[in-house]
């Protein structure tokens, strides 16, 4: 069991979470933390619960039971709003982004930055667009391009781009699915961008089905089987079939 | 982290050279107006030297306005991925009951509020329906149309009203430096529209609401907020449109407007707003609603029957959609 860190208070807890879908249940009593500047694998078979729950962190859903602490705190996540005011940010599966629309559209919405009247700043809104994709060194051929004509990884950068840099600096990143779809050369990039994101003191949950990415940037691993933890372990004390084991039963 | 402004980037963003490949798409991606300018030729050729007379260039252009006025209310909707059938009875009904107010012996303005402001509630219906009651905007907007026309018919019981006060008369029938109003209202709202669509973060969220409407709920954009006014809006331009229509009319009953909704429509699909929502806006618009007064007019001075007409301006609308569809299709730049 990773108790070295019991002596820290984790920057999120959930304890005893139940969600039900009408008859089904897909949580049923989850109990999780997360410690500062670390990365937590969340894993599991499909179905098992990892969706639901990040969800649930996210403020996507409401638990039917089960408190959420936050940094020692008891609060209520109801709408995703709420989630980010809390500083945690998520990075769907799907990564809810606006095809049809241009990069700094898609990494400012719901959050632009006004001039003078109120007015958009278009022009401030694109020079930083334009640095958030070299901070996360990407190279797009135009950054009024429409996100749709963009490759998987670039895409990803968006994504990332919006929930590391727009807003104030998040405290949570959730990735489901980061690595999914991408090549070796965009996954290794986007592992290394989770390594930099602990090393400035941003906690990662990560969902995925890839082990090999798992074992290479996680700290701890919480494994879920039918709603249910069926283990948690520090990454340096495990090993792929042990995992794979735990998530199968 | 390092604050943005302090970094130096290193991004590399090469502009897209000028290749012909590329010039043909951008080229392409203006297909509405080079219909246009070739439709403009061709008739000026056809009905020669009638159609370049500046009274028939300014009448094209006042028709246009008209249109145009309304069709922005529609594109506001399309671009929401929604759509506003109920335009046609709301302005029917809207002016109507302005016109009844407009006959009283009180001043106009009252009569001109009454026609915005039901156009509005009318339109705040629908967005109330389309974003909280989650109704299908089709669904919602079609109820409106018969709620609306029928509310027309049975405010007027039968009757027609004529002979408006001649202050308001000057709205759609009037000129300044020998330039009708309506071309002024149809340039002061591209001018506010345009402003709002492009230089706001409510235009932001229209367009976002259109691209991905579950995106944006999760990225904490009033969606809701943003589909009631885009609908409110709507409505008052469906009701401004149908001020200047019976001030020119010079009369006021519930059948009128009844071709405005299709025109509107087609002009907002045939500028380049597809249905599927975040894309094109006011300006495609322009194109759309020039092309069709254009066609319009033309075919009047040619002497085409009326029913040819709205055969031209169906296949027209389809071949338009099909157009925009292809260019999308084949190539991956911007508009």
């Amino acid at each position: 069991m990773a108790d070295d860190i019991n002596i820290q208070t984790p920057l999120i807890e959930v304890k005893g979470i139940k969600k039900k879908f009408g008859g089904i249940v897909a949580l049923e009593g989850v109990d999780l933390r997360l410690f500062s500047s670390e990365v937590l694998a969340l894993l599991g078979d499909n179905g098992a619960g990892k969706s639901t729950l990040i969800k649930v962190i996210s403020g996507a859903y409401s638990p039917n039971e089960g408190k959420i602490f936050f940094e020692g705190k008891a609060v209520k996540i109801n709408n995703p709003q709420d989630a980010t005011k809390l500083g945690i940010e998520t990075i769907y599966q799907n990564m809810a982004l606006f095809d049809v629309l241009d990069i700094p559209t898609n990494l400012f919405m719901g959050r632009e930055m006004k001039g003078s009247f109120g007015i958009l700043d278009r022009k401030k809104m694109r020079s930083q667009s334009v640095e958030i994709l070299g901070r996360l060194k990407i190279q797009v051929k135009s950054i009024n391009q429409k996100v749709k004509n963009l490759s998987g990884g670039q895409r990803h950068a968006v994504a990332i781009g919006r929930s590391v840099y727009i807003g104030s600096k998040p405290k949570i990143i959730i990735m489901d699915e980061p690595t999914a779809g991408l090549g070796a050369h965009e996954s290794s990039k986007l592992l290394d961008l989770i390594k930099e994101l602990r090393e400035n003191g941003i906690s990662v949950i990560l969902i995925s089905h890839n082990l090999q990415h798992v074992f290479s940037v996680a700290d701890r691993a919480v494994v879920l089987r039918s709603g249910k933890v069926a283990g948690e372990r520090k990454i340096t004390d495990t090993n792929p079939i042990e995992i794979l084991q735990m998530m199968i039963g | 982290m390092e604050k943005l402004e302090n970094f130096k980037s290193e991004s590399r963003f090469n502009h897209v050279p000028v290749s012909p490949k590329h010039l043909k798409n951008v080229l392409l991606s203006f297909y509405q107006w080079w219909a246009l300018i070739l439709i403009s030729i061709l008739l000026s050729f056809l009905c020669y030297p009638s159609f370049l007379s500046i009274q028939n260039l300014l009448n094209v252009i006042r028709q246009a306005s008209l249109l145009y006025v309304i069709s922005v209310g529609v594109t506001l909707t399309i671009l929401t991925r929604g759509i506003d059938l109920s335009i046609g009875g709301v302005l029917a009904f809207s002016s109507c009951m302005a016109a009844w107010f407009l006959k009283m012996d009180i001043p106009i303005f009252i009569g001109i509020m009454v026609g915005l402001g039901l156009g509005g509630l009318c339109g705040l219906a629908n967005g109330v329906a389309v974003s909280f009651v989650k109704i299908h905007p089709f669904i919602a907007t079609y109820a409106m149309m018969w709620i609306s026309k029928g509310s027309a018919y049975v405010f007027m019981k039968g009757d027609i009203i004529f002979e408006l006060p001649p202050p308001f008369r000057f709205f759609g029938a009037g000129r300044l430096w020998d330039i009708p109003i309506p071309i002024f209202f149809a340039g002061l709202v591209l001018l506010v529209f345009y402003m709002l669509l492009h230089h706001t973060k409510f235009g932001k969220a229209i367009y976002g609401v259109g691209a991905n409407i579950e995106a944006a709920r999760l990225l904490g954009v009033s969606v809701n907020r943003t589909l009631i006014v885009a609908y409110t809006l709507s409505g008052v331009l469906a009701g401004l449109g149908g001020l200047l229509y019976i001030s020119r009319l010079n009369a006021a009953e519930p059948s009128i407007g009844e071709l405005f909704m299709l025109e509107a429509i087609g002009a907002a699909i045939l500028g380049g707003t597809p249905f599927s929502g975040g894309e094109g806006g006011i300006i495609n618009t322009i194109s759309g609603v020039l092309l069709i007064t254009l066609i319009t007019n033309g075919m009047n001075m040619i002497g085409v029957s009326i029913y040819w007409q709205q055969f031209v301006l169906g296949t027209m609308v389809i071949l338009g959609v099909l157009a925009n569809q292809s260019i999308g299709r084949f190539s991956n730049f911007e508009r």
